[in-house]
Order: structure tokens, then C-alpha cells, then sequence
């Protein structure tokens, strides 16, 4: 028996990883220098769960996967074009900040309202998909809040496999400690998921699945509606770059025997 | 300073475990009136602890519902103590428990949450907490008006709370009635003992790049030697495995690589960013993504042929040129 799911992943933008980040203070407290010069891409976290919400939907027919992602407009448009053409969803915009000193309550708030807006979703299928991280803040703490704004208690964070049984429960892989996995077993949905890396690779893209998805996503960019995510009790007291530089010894003329040796004197020392 | 609250919850045999104790530290060294709130089956040696470290009040949530690692049933008795404590600052260690229930609790008590926490003073009598952004990549000092304030702190940035223990504690339970859970946890997957490559405890981080699965000077790729070396290198250090993000990528895209490396494995800025005293990189180029990984590794030290590696750059205390396979095969020698 096949049970269908309501997907709704919540994930934003981020600077891309191989570029320089410096911090600057504007109006509204820390911001990224040049930040909308930057180049962006979707969280890899965010990604991972969008991957993997495709892949349990392709699994489950009658499942649908929306992500629902809150950025700069014109931000967000410019990575879609590429986040399109890997997996199909519909794409729920919110035209708001995607800094990473943005505050992870007033973002909840905000995520949980587009999601209640979304017509038709079925709460009693829902799966809310999100990453337990994010390259930005990595505050580990959003989808918590946003699931429990939507009435959501059966949460997993860190998530590696999701597995849908017959009878519809679910086995999830949450990662703790010391590099291993709690199995935990859901008799239902709704629940939310907060992600690692999961197994899957990174789908190829797919320029047919790009044009479907298009189809739906410039429409979801022109009515995305403004949204904040200021916290006026949080102040930040000061943002800085770490300036340690080591100074690097280089030994290009060692053999491997006194490499080995020097290396093996270096791990006993206390 | 205002009153504090710190979470814990016990092991199986009612002690704390490190993140717990450091927390225990950090919560002392802030200087308000602490109380301590545990939950666990067990509570008693843990409350003994927390009242000779200077608690003055402990509050305790048990029953067997409340022994299990989930949401729903965390979720709860965090809550419970924090409305019985009435503590603005609410602190406690960022274990996979805690890291997965206290977000939702601090929704449910209309107050706030920062996690990875790293540091934590008092300023104008109220904490200053240190974070990271970026991944790693730039460093901030937050304080909050909103209350209550969760604040959740990342192992091993403080050092554990150690002292004598005697005499018996008094702890108040508090009643709690556990949720409706669909959630039944079923039990915890690790590796076998010898093939255990995650070790957060290890004093050294041995991190594999790809280059152990490139061809080699003969020509020819040498994986099983690779992972021979690798292993013994684990074994012979007692070292904790990392890799970089293209190695992992190369055995989740279903090559046969090394099939001890996982996506748990990676570090960087995709994956973790481990505390380590010491850490040795081998075939890696110390690209600026995976070595955001390292912010925590004090000593580095790095062996790769290309003399202009990122390591080389500033990156890395030491950079030996040579080829991985030949220094590995004999530390192995030596270590073992």
C-alpha cells in the first residue's frame, strides 16, 4: 500500500562556499560586505533535504513537494534557474532577508505562515523537510520552531534515511554522537525532519524537469510577498574575522622516514 | 547576573556525561543563582554532583518515558522545568537531545534560542554569548533582551566540571505527564568497535583527501593499500577519521573508494567541525571549504606533494611535500 505525502521543504540561500566573506555593520546591525553582489546557491543542507523529498515523493505516487524559501527576490530567482532543473516542487517565495545574522524565531514565523497559506495542504500528510544546519547561521533551530508553530511534535533532526514501511509508518536515521545513528520508527505523519547529508547524490540536472518547474516558479517569484525577520531584542555586541595566520614551515627535502618520525614524536607529545 | 537554569539529562546510571559537566562549568562561571533541571530514569548521582558544584535548588524529571532520546517526551519535561524554575537563562550542553528539543521548547515558552554557543560571559549583568557564523567563518558576540534565553553550548569549549562529591541532594520532581508520541525509538546503529573511525574524544584528527584514490606515481590507482594505511594509521593513533567533501562525495556516488568513509566523516563546510587538539591531513589540498572544518584543530600539520596547497598558505603549523602513501606506511611502523 502506497501512502502519499504533503513535502514541504523550507530552505534559503546562501553565498557560495569558495567565496571571501567579510562582515560590515549597516542600519540594521551585521550584514556581508557586497552582499547581493555575491554569488548564491541553495543551502547545501536545504538541498539535501530537497533532494531527498523528491526522492521519497518519485517513491510514494500521489506525494507533492513544495519548497518554500524566503531571500532576496532577485536573489532567489537567479538560483532557481539552476535548483529547478534537478527536482520537481512548487515553489512557495518569500521576499525577505537570507542573512545569516537573521534571527531564527522571527524567521520560523514566517516560514510557518507561507506554509499555512499554501491551498490545499493536507496537515495530516504533512512532512516539513528542512536542513538541521544552514552554511548562513547555522542556528539548528528553525525547523523546531516552524513545526511547532504548524502543531507539528514528532520531530528528528539530523536526519540521514527516512524509510516508508508498508502499514505507512516511517523508520528515520538521526545522527548523534560518536558517529552513529538512533532509529527511531513514526507510526504517521505530519512530522518535520531536519536533515544532514542523507546518501543520496546530487541529482543531475534535468532541463525538461527545469521548464516544467519554471512554469510555476516565475509566478511564485512575482506574487512572493514581503516578509521581516528583525528581532529587536537581539543585539550583536560585535562580528569579526578570525586573523590567526599561521606561520607555515614547509619541509620540501624530508624523506618519509623522517617525516614519519617527526610526525609520530608530534602525535605522543602531551 | 540573573538566575540560571541548566538542563541535563543523565546516562543510564544516573550520572552526567562531559558536555553535561562543561555546561556545569560554564553555567558556575556566569555567577548567577543556578538551578539545576535533570531528566533521565536515574537522577540521584547527578544531583548529588550538581548540589556539591553549588546548585541551590534541583528539579527532576523521571519515569521511563522520559529515559528515551525524543522529541515529544524532551520536549515536555524541558519545558515542565524551565516553567518550574521561572530562570531567564535557560543553558544546556548541545548534545543531539537537547539540540533537537530545546528549539521547540523555547517557542512554547515565548522566549528565544542561540545554539553553538562557544563562549559565555556576563556583561552589563547579563550573558554575552560567542557564536560562530558562516560556518566557522567570522565570529560574534550576541546579547538578547527577550526571556527566556536558551542557550545551547557546543562541547568541548569548556572544561569539565570536576570536584568532590558527598552527602545526599534534595531534588524536587517536578510532575510531568508524558505526551501522546507517535515516535518510538527503536535503537541505536554504530559501527563495530574495531571499526569505529569516529572517535570525538581522539587528541588527533587524521584527515584522508581524495588524493588516496588517484592514480600514483606507478600510474595505477592503489586503493586497498590506501585503505590499509588509512585504517592502520586509525588504529595505531587511536585518530578520529575525517575526509574532505570530494572524497565522501566519490563513496556516496556508489564507487569503490573507501567504504569506511561517510558523509559522518566529512569535514568542513558541509560537515563537521570537530575539536581535536591536533590534526594531520594528508592528500588534501586544504581548499578554504573543507578547512573551516578546522577551526577548532590547534595544531595542524598537513602532507601533500603540491608545495602550494591552501595548507601551505597559512593554514597549517607544518606542511611536509612528500608522497602520503610512503610517510603513512611508516608511522604505521612506528605507532604500532
Amino acid at each position: 500500500m502506497s501512502t502519499t505525502f504533503q513535502i514541504v521543504v523550507c530552505g534559503s540561500i546562501v553565498p557560495d562556499p569558495l567565496q571571501t566573506l567579510e562582515p560590515v555593520t549597516g542600519p540594521a546591525g551585521p550584514a556581508l560586505k557586497n552582499e547581493m553582489m555575491l554569488p548564491a546557491v541553495l543551502d547545501p543542507w536545504a538541498s539535501h533535504a530537497l533532494y531527498e523529498a523528491a526522492h521519497l515523493a518519485q517513491s510514494q505516487p500521489g506525494s507533492k513537494v513544495w519548497l518554500v524559501s524566503m531571500g532576496p527576490k532577485a536573489k532567489l530567482q537567479q538560483v532557481m534557474m539552476t535548483v529547478a532543473q534537478k527536482v520537481p516542487f512548487e515553489l512557495v517565495a518569500l521576499d525577505g532577508p537570507a542573512s545569516g545574522f537573521t534571527d531564527s524565531f522571527a524567521t520560523a514565523a514566517a516560514l510557518a505562515a507561507a506554509i499555512e497559506a499554501i491551498p490545499g495542504l493536507d496537515k495530516s500528510r504533512l512532512l516539513l523537510f528542512g536542513g538541521w544546519e544552514s552554511a548562513s547561521r547555522g542556528a539548528g533551530s528553525t525547523i523546531q520552531m516552524t513545526a511547532e508553530r504548524l502543531g507539528i511534535t514528532e520531530q528528528f533532526q539530523g536526519v540521514d534515511r527516512i524509510a516508508v514501511r508498508e502499514d505507512g509508518s516511517f523508520e528515520v536515521l538521526e545522527r548523534i554522537e560518536g558517529g552513529r545513528h538512533q532509529v527511531s520508527v513514526c507510526s504517521a505523519p505530519p512530522a518535520a525532519l531536519g536533515w544532514a547529508t542523507g546518501f543520496l547524490p546530487e541529482p543531475r540536472n534535468n532541463p525538461q524537469v527545469g521548464m516544467a518547474n519554471m512554469k510555476t516558479i516565475m509566478p511564485a517569484l512575482q506574487r512572493a510577498k514581503a516578509a521581516t525577520a528583525a528581532d529587536p531584542g537581539l543585539r550583536f555586541v560585535s562580528v569579526s574575522l578570525p586573523k590567526q595566520q599561521r606561520e607555515t614551515r614547509i619541509e620540501k627535502n624530508m624523506t618519509p622516514e623522517e617525516i614519519a618520525r617527526e610526525i609520530a614524536a608530534w602525535i605522543r607529545e602531551e | 547576573m540573573e538566575s540560571i537554569l541548566l538542563l541535563a539529562h543523565t546516562e543510564a546510571d544516573g550520572t552526567l556525561a562531559k558536555p553535561a559537566l562543561e555546561a556545569l562549568t560554564a553555567a558556575l562561571a556566569l555567577g548567577g543563582e543556578l538551578t539545576v533541571g535533570l531528566v533521565g530514569g536515574v537522577v540521584e548521582p547527578a544531583a548529588n554532583l550538581a548540589a556539591a558544584a553549588g546548585a541551590r535548588r534541583i528539579l527532576a524529571v523521571t519515569g521511563e518515558p522520559f529515559t528515551q532520546p525524543r522529541y515529544a517526551t524532551d520536549a515536555a519535561a524541558a519545558e515542565a522545568l524551565a516553567r518550574a524554575a521561572g530562570a531567564p537563562i535557560v543553558l544546556a550542553p548541545a548534545t543531539a537531545r537537547w539540540s533537537r528539543a530545546l528549539p521547540g521548547v523555547a517557542y512554547r515558552l515565548g522566549g528565544r534560542i542561540d545554539s553553538h554557543a562557544t563562549g559565555l560571559a556576563e556583561r552589563e549583568g547579563a550573558p554575552a554569548v560567542n557564536r560562530w557564523f558562516y560556518r566557522q567563518r567570522m565570529e560574534a558576540v550576541l546579547t538578547r533582551t527577550a526571556r527566556p534565553w536558551l542557550v545551547l553550548l557546543d562541547a568541548g569549549c569548556f572544561a569539565p566540571w570536576s570536584g568532590e562529591v558527598a552527602g545526599s541532594a534534595q531534588v524536587e520532581f517536578v510532575s510531568v505527564e508524558a505526551p501522546q508520541s507517535r515516535t518510538t525509538v527503536t535503537g541505536v546503529q554504530a559501527p563495530k568497535a574495531d571499526e569505529q573511525t569516529i572517535r570525538p574524544d581522539a587528541k588527533l584528527l587524521f584527515v584522508a583527501g581524495a588524493g588516496w584514490t588517484k592514480k600514483q606515481p606507478d600510474g595505477a590507482v592503489h586503493v586497498e593499500e590506501a585503505q590499509q594505511l588509512i585504517l592502520g594509521m586509525l588504529r595505531g593513533a587511536q585518530a578520529s577519521l575525517g575526509g574532505s567533501k570530494s572524497l565522501v562525495d566519490l563513496s556516496g556516488e556508489g564507487q569503490a573508494v573507501l567504504p569506511f568513509m561517510t558523509h559522518l566523516n566529512q569535514v568542513g563546510q558541509t560537515g563537521s567541525t570537530p575539536r581535536h587538539p591536533k590534526g594531520l591531513s594528508t592528500c588534501c589540498h586544504g581548499e578554504e571549504p573543507h578547512v573551516v572544518g578546522w577551526r577548532f584543530v590547534t595544531e595542524r600539520r598537513a602532507v601533500n606533494l603540491d608545495p602550494n596547497c591552501g595548507w601551505s598558505r597559512g593554514k597549517a603549523d607544518v606542511v611536509y611535500v612528500a608522497d602520503a602513501f610512503a610517510v603513512v606506511r611508516e608511522l604505521n611502523r612506528l605507532l604500532g
